[in-house]
């Protein structure tokens, strides 16, 4: 191939957090696609995939989830210092997930409800992305994330090169794949216009609105949307429901509900 | 291809200073709707992909098509900024409707195009070649504007030094069915670009769908000698002064339906001087910089190109993908973002559109195809903000004359 000799492998570990297992699955689902990187990639703790682990320190670091006891505080500080690089992987790690709606109750309410016994529960008031407690180096969008960005994002930093993620919205892909806008021939309210790219535009494929499940686009106009929504004649409560979902804590989103339940009360 | 630089900038119609393919005017012809059958097998008999308008997913989009039956027969579009329905029409015609949201540019330039791969060969590369040729296309159903959004992409793509190989070999080999629009949507601006309601030229063949008192039949008129030869194989009979007038009356129809319109009048001028006016900031409350006009716009033409690497890093393709002046790659250069606001963004879409583009390719940007007005998800149309734009502008230069005085 080449005479030089063989560069390091990338020393990898994956971590949970917060979450539902989703995003980790994606990346056992890349197995066939990175037996042939065995050599320049080394997974040296991946408790999903394998019960040996190595100690650290590692070159990459993939989290998945969010932020929600004392203990992920201090573990995430932990993880972060024995990480050169740190990549959060999906909605939970990236923005506090879907569970971040507890940031708009009061988590003892939740709690009474949920658990037979709350004392024996320790738990924050809110589920906070990554980025809230350490620094991060590239926030992998998704709910759950696109295993084609997943593969990207570690050959990058294998080859060291920056990954190429897009940074357009899901509209772009929408109209590269030729599919009719569902928001202007049905009127059926979309996300699209203001959520990050990655799925290839699934849900208009099957003429369904867009969720946001890769959350808010950088310099996302939500409010411009819920203008137009609520002009297509979507009521508050449909609309702060629509940008509640798995991005419900990401700002752009959170102002919407903000503004939702500001206007379901004076309604 | 009949692409030339030398229309009058701010007209848009250069195109009407060649003289027709068919000395002494097109002599018209008659066609049963059954012959618009005939047609597309013909033309697929010769080798042609018949692409032409067919129902799908709640709109009247261009997709291959083999026969008769994929034709929208008795449906229409009612547009709006924003909005697009399909409705019943009363007659069965079969081109009764105006403009879907895929444009032709997706078969001249595709949004995603494979341009070569390259495969690591002992310390070097090898080159692979790029993909194979474009089809052989017949546009069954190319309107007039659309026409007119072909020549401005093709000035872009094969008008300079540098020919773009896959747009200049799918435009060569293109046949030209044009249907003369009946009627206008309520985004059309076609007239005040000079781009419609009927085409003269740049077509092999064009029809007119004849409705009125009963009768369904269509005026055709060769404009070409590959035209006439497909129309000879279909046995038309000769079109007489009524029928003739008929089509006129069709086309006089439309043309009262324009009810939007674009005053060129000194419009780069106009455009150049306002880069500071409020309405920029205005309709970036609005706008949600999510490219869907630019993705629709038959003329433009941004795009990027991306390396994918193969996992082992042997192989890299590269391909060429439909980008957006709205998008936040397009001006990232190192260092940052050159257009971060959507201000900026939205500024320079109507300002190259409208604007610029004269200077650089020597007629507008802008074919009133309307499409960007009725596929942009909050509404925004282009005509009303470059009328706001001009009255703002007319009043900053009455202020600065008042004040001169
Ligand atoms: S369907 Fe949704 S994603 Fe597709 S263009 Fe319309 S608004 Fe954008
Ligand atoms: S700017 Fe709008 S109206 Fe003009 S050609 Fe493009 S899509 Fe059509
Ligand atoms: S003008 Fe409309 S279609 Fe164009 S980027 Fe803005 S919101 Fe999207």
């Amino acid at each position: 191939m080449n005479d030089s000799p063989a560069p390091p492998k990338l020393k990898v570990a994956v971590w949970k957090f917060a979450s539902c297992d989703g995003c980790q699955l994606s990346l056992l689902d890349c197995e066939d696609e990175l037996l042939p990187v065995a050599e320049t990639i080394e997974i040296a703790h991946f408790l999903e995939a394998s019960r040996a682990v190595a100690p650290g320190p590692y070159d990459l670091s993939l989290v998945e989830g969010s932020i929600t006891t004392p203990q992920d505080v201090e573990r995430i500080r932990e993880l972060r210092a024995q990480s050169k690089l740190l990549v959060t992987i999906g909605a939970c790690a990236s923005a506090g997930g879907i569970q971040a709606l507890k940031n708009f109750a009061r988590v003892e309410d939740y709690l009474r409800v949920v658990y037979a016994t709350p004392e024996y529960v320790e738990t924050l008031a809110t589920s906070e992305p990554i980025s809230a407690h350490v620094r991060v180096d590239f926030e992998l969008q998704g709910c759950p994330i696109d295993k084609g960005q997943l593969l990207e994002i570690v050959l990058a930093y294998a080859n060291g090169r920056e990954p190429r993620v897009p940074r357009h919205c899901v509209c772009v892909e929408c109209k590269r794949a030729g599919q009719v806008c569902v928001m202007v021939a049905s009127g059926t309210p979309c996300l699209g216009p203001v959520t990050q790219a990655g799925c290839g535009a699934l849900c208009p494929r099957w003429s369904r609105g867009c969720y946001g499940c890769f959350g808010p686009m950088p310099g996302a106009n939500a409010e411009g949307l819920d203008e137009r929504l609520a002009m297509l004649g979507s009521d508050p409560r449909e609309r702060r429901r629509l940008f509640s979902t798995f991005y419900a804590n990401a700002p752009a989103f959170r102002d919407r509900h903000a503004q939702g339940r500001a206007d379901e009360e004076s309604s | 291809m009949g692409t030339q630089k030398s229309g009058t900038p701010g007209r848009g119609d250069g195109r009407r200073v060649d003289p027709p393919d068919v000395p002494g005017g097109a002599p018209a012809s008659l066609l049963e709707p059954a012959a618009v059958g005939d047609l597309l097998r013909i033309l697929r008999e010769q080798g042609y992909r018949t692409i032409g308008p067919t129902l799908q997913d709640e709109a009247i989009v261009y997709d291959e098509i083999e026969g008769l039956g994929d034709l929208p027969a008795g449906l229409t579009d009612r547009q709006q900024p924003g909005e697009y329905r399909i409705e019943e029409r009363s007659d069965d015609a079969l081109f009764g409707y105006n403009l879907g949201p895929r444009s032709w540019k997706q078969y001249f330039f595709p949004p995603s195009l494979r341009l070569f791969a390259a495969r690591r060969a002992g310390r070097g590369f090898e080159i692979e070649p790029p993909d194979a040729d474009p089809p052989a296309l017949a546009l069954i159903g190319i309107r007039p504007c659309e026409i007119a959004g072909l020549d401005v992409q093709a000035r872009v793509f094969t008008g300079g030094g540098h020919v773009d190989p896959w747009f200049a070999a799918a435009r060569e080999r293109a046949f030209l069915v044009a249907v003369q629009c009946a009627q206008a949507a309520a985004t059309c601006f076609c007239g005040s670009m000079s781009t419609g309601p009927r085409a003269e030229r740049g077509f092999d063949l064009a029809l007119t769908e004849l409705l009125d008192e009963g009768e369904h039949r269509f005026l055709v008129e060769p404009g070409s000698a590959r035209g006439r030869e497909v129309l000879a194989v279909l046995h038309p009979t000769p079109a007489g002064p009524a029928e003739r007038a008929r089509a006129e009356a069709a086309t006089r129809r439309a043309e009262s339906q324009l009810s939007r319109s674009v005053d060129g009048e000194g419009l780069p001028e106009l455009l150049e001087a306002a880069l500071e006016h409020p309405r920029w900031a205005e309709v970036a409350e609005r706008c949600l910089s999510c490219a869907n006009c630019t993705m629709v716009c038959p003329t433009c033409f941004c795009h990027t190109v991306e390396e994918v690497n193969d996992l082992s890093g042997e192989r890299t393709e590269r391909w060429r993908r439909w980008d957006s002046c709205f998008s936040g790659e397009h001006a990232y250069i190192h260092g940052g973002d050159l257009r971060p606001s959507t201000r900026g963004r939205y500024r320079q879409w109507l300002t190259h559109k409208f604007g610029t583009w004269h200077a650089q390719f020597g007629s507008s940007g802008c074919v009133g195809c309307g499409r960007c007005i009725a596929w942009c998800p909050v509404g925004i149309d282009v005509t009303e903000e470059l009328a706001a734009l001009r009255v703002g502008s007319d009043r900053a230069e009455t202020a600065e004359t008042e004040e001169a005085t």
